[in-house]
């Protein structure tokens, strides 16, 4: 059998549109991811807190328990069925967001839980409020300790942006199936796509290993 | 409880109105009675050197003072401000008000081990006081001077000794300017040749006058510095007074029995 790669490089541009949409998605899907992961986090730490406790525990087993695509699916094919259409990209996005959310959430508290309690004593022994000493003193040290762990997920968030190529979005994924469709050179159009990601996820790798490095030069982990 | 009764009224005969007042206080850890009815109060510019041995309360009746732990029965006043009442805690804005007022230096230091050492002793004056950047500064070099660590500001808590560490801990305390300052085993952490530095500094700080609540195993420290030994067993002040008298002729057998088990040692 001989490889072919010409439809690959007449695609390359089609390729190169879909990675970038595959870039955007998951940046806003990171952000997201960050923001839900951060408040849920948060929100676990005190189970005596018993509504947001709940609230947030309930979100993570949910969305942990169950398949992405029948999350994604759902935002964008169930949704409709009540009268909400939401745009592919939208549905991608947020999608992925809230199921990066629950991971997000986990490191978050693990991370939080793993500063010595005598820095919330010393912070609060000061008399700052409880937030305050969140703020200054626990989560500068708490991300630190989140980085690694957060690279994992990132990752993840990026390798799992494949699916929303079944949302019609037009992502790399999606434009590799395109570029297969009319040259049958599956093999061939699958590795140029698997090595998209590669690189992708290899550029994510090491831009979290430069700000961990950048913490640690600074003293910020002992 | 009627010899703690005894001591307290004792004391109460100096006439000032005490910087801490504590009367009837009791805390459990589940089943176990770790405070069990506690009549207390400290004066302004005093020394007190809570001894007792380990599992005796010490330190839990020191965390009670600043509402680090909630006592369930008894009543804890500091600087004229009811801090816990049976149970109940000052609301949540007065308490962290009372607190910059009360300095605490840890056993285990708890540097904030993300900021320098100037960054330590600048960040309570700076978010809690609102002392601008180059006020914190400043203050904070006159107290680094003080603890002999002028020299430190600039490094990270990792890269110090523990009896460093210890000593930024009580500049970052009295950068708050407190009325104050609660010790707990300041020194039961450090390595032996380290504990001199720290004592050192404690000392001056009683020379100039501040009020203090020491818990310490450091009974040189007690005898020569206290104004008033505490001596705590099973969570009762099982002997209080002039550390010249607890130390020499001491009215308990429980006080005696403990001392001679810890003086046997030195």
């Amino acid at each position: 059998m001989e490889l072919d790669f010409a439809p690959v490089i007449a695609g390359a541009g089609d390729l190169a549109r879909g990675a970038l949409v595959t870039v955007e998605l998951t940046a806003v899907a990171l952000l997201l991811g960050c923001a839900i992961g951060l408040m849920v986090g948060i929100g676990r730490l005190d189970p005596k807190k018993y509504v947001v406790y709940g609230l947030c525990t309930a979100y993570v087993s949910v969305i942990r328990g169950t398949p992405l695509l029948v999350q994604l699916f759902i935002w964008f094919y169930g949704l409709p069925h009540f009268g909400i259409t939401l745009p592919a990209f939208f549905c991608g996005a947020v999608g992925l967001g809230i199921y990066s959310g629950a991971y997000v959430s986990e490191i978050v508290r693990g991370s939080i839980q793993s500063v010595d309690r005598g820095q919330t004593e010393a912070a609060r022994s000061m008399g700052m409020s409880a937030g305050m000493a969140m703020r200054s003193i626990v989560l500068p040290q708490a991300f630190v300790r989140m980085i690694p762990p957060l690279g994992n997920e990132f990752t993840a968030l990026i390798k799992n942006s494949a699916l929303v190529s079944l949302l019609t979005i037009h992502d790399v994924m999606h434009e590799g199936q395109k570029i297969i469709s009319v040259s049958y050179r599956s093999l061939e159009v699958y590795l140029a796509v698997a090595l998209v990601y590669f690189l992708l996820t290899g550029i994510a790798t090491l831009v979290l290993r430069m700000i961990e490095k950048r913490l640690r030069a600074g003293g910020m982990v002992q | 409880m009627s010899s703690t009764a005894m001591v307290s009224t004792a004391m109460n005969s100096t006439g000032k109105t005490p910087l801490i007042d504590i009367r009837g206080l009791a805390k459990s850890f589940g089943t176990n009675k770790v405070l069990n009815g506690i009549d207390f109060h400290v004066d302004a510019s005093q020394v007190v050197v809570v001894i007792g041995p380990s599992g005796s309360g010490k330190s839990t009746f020191l965390r009670c003072c600043n509402g680090l732990e909630i006592p369930e029965a008894g009543t804890v006043d500091i600087c004229g401000k009811r801090l816990v009442d049976n149970g109940k805690m000052l609301p949540e804005a007065e308490l962290n008000e009372l607190r910059k007022h009360v300095g605490m230096v840890f056993q285990g230091f708890n540097l904030f081990p993300h900021l320098s050492v100037l960054g330590n002793v600048t960040v309570g004056p700076r978010k809690l006081l609102g002392l601008s950047r180059a006020e914190a500064d400043k203050r904070a070099r006159v107290l680094l001077e003080k603890v002999g660590l002028s020299h430190k500001a600039d490094a990270m808590p990792a890269s110090l000794s523990g009896g460093q560490k210890q000593r930024v801990a009580i500049a970052r305390s009295l950068a708050m300017e407190p009325r104050v300052m609660l010790f707990d085993e300041p020194t039961s952490a450090l390595d032996p040749e380290l504990v001199g530095e720290v004592l050192q500094v404690m000392k001056l700080l009683a020379k100039e006058g501040m009020t203090m609540m020491v818990v310490t195993h450091e009974m040189g420290f007690a005898r020569e510095v206290a104004d008033v030994v505490v001596v705590m067993d099973g969570g009762v002040i099982v002997e209080a007074g002039d550390p010249a008298v607890v130390f020499t002729n001491p009215r308990e057998p429980r006080t005696r029995s403990f001392l001679q088990a810890v003086l046997s040692r030195e």
